[in-house]
């Protein structure tokens, strides 16, 4: 069983190299990644926002919604963390107890 | 978690020293995130890092004494308010959702300019939710469960109140 399982493990795995031969160059300027967008940010974030730091004009004007679902996210570990480990429900407990 | 106070003059000295600049440095990399790398959540943590220090140095009650549980949810609440805030008065203003550009009027600046204010804007309140989240969470994980008010170092009077709360402080 043992045997069969590598040998789909190592067919899945040629499979995924395969795949990345068709990938374009890493930095490749004329790949489809590096077409769309990113001549427009790197040509026009300096003069659209007045930010020398494209990574933040990125971050927080261009991709602004997606920034602040990663804020949500943190609050939402800080809320979950607070109603799991305050001790709310042993509180009420004792109330009932005594 | 974390009951026995550091009651060493060489780590309480070096923290005091070290806390403002540390403070300091955090603000420059939240205000300075437009020319350099950084930001609201990197200098929110740096943030958190100087709290954390006064927690580990002089113990459980300074720190809340500086901001107990509920005001760190407050404030982390306050924070993302920020940043959904200024989306929505964009959006109020006639553009779309987070286009700063609509700030322009109300801020009586240029276009640009109203969209690097807006930046730095949205940087401050992720900065005060991240400083604020990560804060309450390590009280919540390191800090003993409840008594709120009371500070763990001084009041002798907490000796028996937590020897009773034994039991269901233990989880």
């Amino acid at each position: 069983m043992k045997t069969v399982i590598l040998i789909f493990v190592i067919l899945a795995g040629g499979l995924l190299l395969y795949g990345t031969m068709d990938m374009p160059a890493w930095g490749d300027p004329n790949s489809p990644a590096n077409t769309y967008v990113s001549p427009r940010y790197i040509e026009e974030a300096m003069e659209a926002t007045e930010t020398p730091n494209i990574v933040t004009a990125v971050l927080a004007d261009y991709r602004g919604y997606d920034t602040m679902g990663e804020t949500t996210v943190i609050f939402t570990a800080a809320i979950a963390c607070a109603l799991l480990l305050r001790g709310i429900g042993s509180a009420r407990k004792e109330e009932d107890e005594s | 978690m974390l009951t026995r106070v550091y009651d060493n003059l060489i780590v309480q000295t070096v923290c005091r020293v070290m806390i403002p600049f540390i403070q300091i440095y955090a603000l420059y990399v939240i205000a300075h995130g437009h020319y350099s790398p950084g930001g609201g959540f990197q200098g929110g943590v740096i943030l958190t890092a100087a709290l954390a220090l006064i927690f580990l140095a002089y113990g459980q009650g300074p720190a809340i004494r500086r901001m107990n549980r509920i005001q760190a949810v407050i404030f982390c609440s306050i924070g993302v308010a920020i940043y959904v805030g200024i989306g929505l008065y964009c959006l109020l203003a006639g553009g779309n959702f987070l286009d700063y550009s609509q700030l322009a009027p109300l801020l009586h600046v240029s276009v640009p300019r109203a969209r690097s204010l807006g930046i730095l804007g949205v940087e401050i309140g992720v900065g005060l939710a991240v400083m604020t989240a990560m804060y309450s969470i390590i009280l919540d994980i390191a800090g003993q469960s409840g008594n709120e008010t009371q500070s763990t170092d001084t009041e002798p009077e907490t000796g028996p109140q937590t020897a009773n709360r034994k039991p269901d402080s233990s989880q």
